[in-house]
């Protein structure tokens, strides 16, 4: 593939004994919205915390073959792995904000860069607040607690907190599945705003979402991936009959 | 009717141990009060608290408390520079760092260390510490406040502990996976985030760590010394509330001034630990909230 961003190949992810994720093998293009589908338990979250290794924290967890993120494998020997992080954000399915300000959570991962400077935080603080599509809302708000803000305001907080460090990816775990319909096509707009300036992968239960959001989708069913395409082609003419039966809503 | 009868007794007696504990306490603070409030009608609440000179048996007796409370005070403090940030940062350890095989052995251990009844502490103490310190800053006795202070650490790490690593262990994952996913190093995400949520709990922690000290009087009475002077060093023997209670009261008169005396510093010390309970407690729901 052109443009690809990430190129994931025979990767295999294991809890223990179990094998969660068999020998996956796809790519991500740069600047494109890249839907994963599946039912419950199909490893889709763990691809996508596989992406930056959020998956390292938990014990007995294994990873084998490679994903090149720009050509080098996130998984090799000498990776620093604040560092990938900080290159491939991650919004979470229930939003997150830490116990602070407003402001605060935003400045957070900066504050951890050990950036000090005050005028360069405070521009950075609104930037990414604008670029989540947030800022109208909370600009008077700053040092209120961030759990005072409403639920879909807080995920376009963690997703601000997110875009403050200028990360490459943002990786996104089900973002709106908490939010009512309001908050979700909120969330859904910012997506597209967003794609313009980073590669965005994004997990949902909901499939009229992915077809919604995304240009690419990818179908994982049982830790396997089953098909990827354009998601025009994923929705209406799919070359798996097991893609046809999930998205037509026959299981799962 | 049978039926609803037992049902009745069943309530009633459910409710009537409940509301015991209540009775018990306001029976044994009403005891105190009546046994001890009459020392203020001859020496005055204000020159008992500061008077500088606990003579109990002398002619006439000079009863200030002074001294006891400074004694006190001091034991405790320096036990609570050992204990607060030692347990603290174990706690930390324990719950964030160790492995899962260490962390159930330093668990363990902890229990262990609370089970030591603390007269054995003291005995241990005094047979150890006491001619150590002696021997490392050249002084007569090593029964002083500084050898108090670290067996009283000893005895108020187990409470520090356990209860500061329950309160790093309710900081919801969520806060931790947040910070890891913008880079944080794991010491980041500790300092930054799962103290900033502990914090209240911590607190509450080292509070009820300090309502042990205080109250503590076997370990303190075997090794600080029991000398009612008003301490200057931590290197000299001191005489807490606790131990001149439990030193005096056998030797008393009863209804002698002494013996009223003896039950007002019953009353400090219980209104010392009713506040630092009351602080423990705010903190603690703080935190639930």
């Amino acid at each position: 593939m052109k443009n690809a961003k990430i190129n994931v190949s025979k990767f295999n992810f294991y809890y223990g004994d179990s094998r969660v994720l068999k020998d996956i093998t796809i790519d991500i293009p740069e600047n494109r919205v890249t839907g994963i589908i599946g039912p419950s338990g199909c490893g889709k979250s763990t691809f996508l915390r596989s992406l930056n290794r959020m998956n390292d924290v938990i014990l007995g967890s294994r990873a084998e073959g490679s994903v090149m993120l720009d050509g080098r494998d996130i998984y090799g020997r000498d990776v620093d792995v604040a560092g990938l992080r900080r290159k491939v954000g991650m919004v979470f399915q229930k939003s997150n904000p830490f116990p602070k300000s407003v402001f605060e959570n935003v400045a957070y991962g900066l504050r951890i860069d050990g950036i000090k400077d005050k005028y360069f935080i405070e521009e950075r603080v609104e930037r990414s607040l604008r670029d989540a599509a947030l800022w109208s809302e909370v600009k008077d708000r700053l040092r209120d607690n961030a759990f005072e803000l409403s639920g879909g305001q807080q995920q376009r907080l963690c997703i601000a907190r997110a875009l403050a460090i200028e990360p490459e990816i943002l990786l996104m775990d089900e973002p709106a599945s908490a939010l009512d319909p309001t908050a979700t096509l909120k969330i859904e707009e910012l997506i597209q705003e967003l794609k313009k300036k980073y590669t965005i992968i994004i997990v949902t239960h909901n499939m009229q979402q992915a077809a919604r959001v995304s240009d690419l989708t990818a179908f994982f069913m049982l830790g396997e991936l089953v098909e990827y395409d354009i998601t025009s082609i994923i929705f209406t003419k799919p070359s798996k009959k097991l893609t046809e039966d999930y998205i037509t809503g026959r299981f799962g | 009717m049978l039926k609803k009868i037992k049902e009745f007794i069943i309530e009633r007696l459910i409710f009537l141990s409940g509301i015991a504990s209540i009775v018990f306490v306001l029976l044994i603070f009403i005891f105190l009060l009546k046994e001890g409030i009459s020392i203020f009608k001859t020496v005055g609440l204000f020159d008992f608290l500061s008077g500088r000179f606990w003579y109990p048996i002398s002619d006439p007796p000079k009863l200030g408390i002074l001294p006891l409370i400074m004694g006190s005070l001091l034991v405790t403090l320096g036990a609570v520079v050992i204990a607060v940030p030692l347990g603290i940062a174990s706690a930390f350890y324990i719950a964030e760092v160790a492995s899962p095989r260490v962390r159930d052995a330093l668990k363990s251990c902890v229990e262990v260390l609370s089970a030591i009844p603390s007269v054995v502490l003291g005995f241990i103490g005094m047979v150890t510490l006491v001619p150590f310190v002696k021997a490392l800053f050249k002084i007569p006795t090593g029964l002083t406040a500084f050898s108090g202070s670290i067996m009283l650490a000893f005895m108020a790490l187990p409470t520090i502990i356990s209860i500061s690593e329950d309160a790093i262990n309710a900081v919801p994952r969520q806060y931790k996976e947040g910070a890891i996913a913008l880079g944080a190093t794991h010491w980041q995400t500790l300092y930054r985030v799962i103290i900033h949520g502990a914090m209240p709990g911590v607190i509450a922690a080292s509070m009820l760590g300090i309502g042990r000290v205080i109250g503590e009087t076997m370990a303190v009475m075997m090794i600080t010394g029991n000398a009612a002077v008003i301490p200057t060093t931590f290197l000299q023997p001191v005489r807490t509330l606790t131990a001149t209670i439990a030193a005096e009261m056998g030797e008393t008169v009863r209804g002698s001034e002494h013996y009223y005396a003896l039950f007002a510093i019953g009353i400090v010390l219980f209104v010392i630990s009713f506040l630092i309970n009351v602080t423990a407690d705010l903190f603690l729901h703080k935190d639930k909230r």
